[in-house]
């Protein structure tokens, strides 16, 4: 499944990175960086990430 | 064996995330969502934010403002019933009845029911008076909030100060009256509290502590000691009463919320189950007390309880996990991102782990919160992401050791 965040409303929450650390990380800049494309095994945890967005700026495709 | 009818009160982030734990868990099952509110589930965090400023530059922009706000969901309309516009009344045998008189039959009744803002009962100044809960009080609002205007904001939580820096933004006088000697200071302790007052000073907002409003006049408010604040717009930020009216009579112990189990069951009413700011719920990770948390992550996390809770049921299973969520909660103020982690209102000591309390604002600081010594809690100011994510690393482990302890 594909992964996309609209950085134009994402706010660095990070609660994506706390539901899905293997999909979403912050690198040193702090800026947010994420998996593409991630196995279907990792739908769940995607899934939780998007929800836990406050910005619902988490697509899955 | 027929599909479940499960009726959940309260059509806002907690219900509808519920909703949709539901239909995962029993994708038979008939889910009734119902809302007080008129309008279809939203998120409510911009609304002392984004959306207020926004709304306050463009009155006339209430679609777009309101269409941001609207939270989406991933199920289909099909797999659930919307009744929005009346409220719950009563929870009766086989239902919950609706002030238009329906009733709304459910085996089981989820309240999601949230909190309304508390007043001061005090006479005067009504139309000049306003609360921040809903699009509607937002919509009420926002007119008012024009450069130059005046404003009091009484109670200094996180609400209150964030109304006032966005008022300051909007080029609006502000003014916040906060009874004890720091806002926000139940929330976030005496040394950080001491440094937010200082952000909020540097930013022209008048705060005044240790005082506290004693009525109102035609022109504002007047003060425990007499003196007396002209405003054309004040915001009663006092904190919140939790909505269980409607529960009265049901059996569950409706004491500061609907306590629940660690099933989100409340023990004493039969069927009803709780969720969101309404809940009241012991989380192992900080002890034995149970407490309500109002923010933004429990209607998450509690919804996806009930849901493995149901799940359980359905099978005949024992619940495989114990409920331990890691609470977190953002705030913005003067353009500045406040993170936490955990609960720094229990800790008795803070340490600052990055950056300097003196510089707030201005540089990234991170603290670290400590009760008898342990960690629990940790709050970035305007923090790196990473840095934090790394902090919250080390909470989390401390945290679950007591969990296993
Ligand atoms: C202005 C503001 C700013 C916030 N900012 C932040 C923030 O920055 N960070 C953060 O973490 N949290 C923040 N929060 C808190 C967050 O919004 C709440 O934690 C969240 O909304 C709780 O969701 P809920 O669904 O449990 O309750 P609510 O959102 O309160 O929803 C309850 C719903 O139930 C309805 N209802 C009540 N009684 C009845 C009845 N008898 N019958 C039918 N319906 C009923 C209500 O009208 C409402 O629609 C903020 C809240 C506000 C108001
Ligand atoms: S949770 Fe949402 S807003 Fe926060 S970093 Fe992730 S995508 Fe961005």
């Amino acid at each position: 499944m594909k992964v996309d965040v609209d950085m134009s409303i994402c706010l660095l929450h990070g609660q994506c990175v706390i539901a899905a650390p293997e999909v979403f990380s912050f690198d040193d800049d702090g800026g947010l960086v994420w998996v593409a494309e991630v196995d279907e095994a990792q739908r769940a945890d995607v899934e939780a990430a998007a929800d836990a967005c406050p910005e619902q700026a988490i697509l899955l495709g | 064996m027929t599909a479940p009818r499960i009726t959940i009160v309260g059509a806002s982030l907690a219900g509808l995330r519920t909703a949709e734990a539901v239909h995962a868990a029993l994708p038979a099952a008939r889910i009734t969502l119902v809302g007080d509110e008129p309008l279809a589930p939203y998120n409510r965090p911009p609304l002392s934010k984004e959306a207020a400023e926004t709304l306050a530059r463009d009155t006339a922009a209430r679609e777009a403002v309101f269409g941001k706000l609207l939270l989406r969901s991933k199920l289909s309309p099909a797999a659930l019933s919307l009744r929005l516009g009346s409220g719950a009344v009563a929870l009766e045998p086989g239902g919950v009845r609706l002030a238009d008189g329906a009733l709304v039959p459910g085996e089981r009744v989820i309240a999601a029911t949230g909190l309304r803002p508390r007043r001061l009962p005090l006479p005067g100044a009504e139309a000049r008076r306003h609360v921040l809960r809903s699009f509607d009080d937002l919509v009420r609002l926002a007119p008012s909030l024009r450069p130059g205007a005046r404003m009091v904001v009484i109670g200094g939580g996180f609400i209150g100060c964030e109304i006032a820096a966005t008022g300051r933004k909007l080029g609006l006088e502000a003014t916040i009256v906060e009874p004890s000697p720091q806002p926000m200071l139940r929330a976030l302790g005496p040394r950080v509290a001491a440094a937010m007052a200082a952000l909020h000073r540097a930013h022209g907002v008048v705060l005044l502590t240790g005082r506290s409003v004693a009525g109102f006049s035609d022109e504002g408010v007047i003060l425990d000691d007499g003196q007396a604040l002209a405003a054309e717009v004040i915001v009663e930020a006092l904190g919140s009463h939790p909505n269980v009216e409607w529960l009265a009579g049901s059996g569950a112990d409706l004491r500061d919320g609907v306590l629940v189990d660690d099933r989100m069951i409340a023990p004493g009413a039969e069927g009803l189950m709780a969720v969101g700011d309404v809940a009241r719920f012991v989380n192992p990770l900080f002890g034995p007390e149970a407490r309500r948390t109002e923010h933004w992550c429990v209607p998450g996390q509690t919804a996806k309880r009930v849901g493995e809770t149901l799940a359980a049921e359905a099978t005949g299973t024992a619940l495989a996990t114990r409920f331990a969520p890691m609470p977190s909660f953002w705030s913005d103020q003067h353009g500045m991102r406040l993170q936490a982690f955990g609960a720094p209102y229990l800790a008795d000591a803070c340490r600052v782990l990055e950056g300097e309390l003196s510089l707030v604002g201005r540089a990234p600081v991170i603290v670290e919160y400590l009760r008898g010594g342990e960690p629990v809690g940790v709050l970035g100011l305007g923090a790196n992401p990473a840095a934090l994510a790394r902090a919250r690393a080390r909470l989390d482990a401390a945290l679950t050791e007591t969990l296993t302890a």
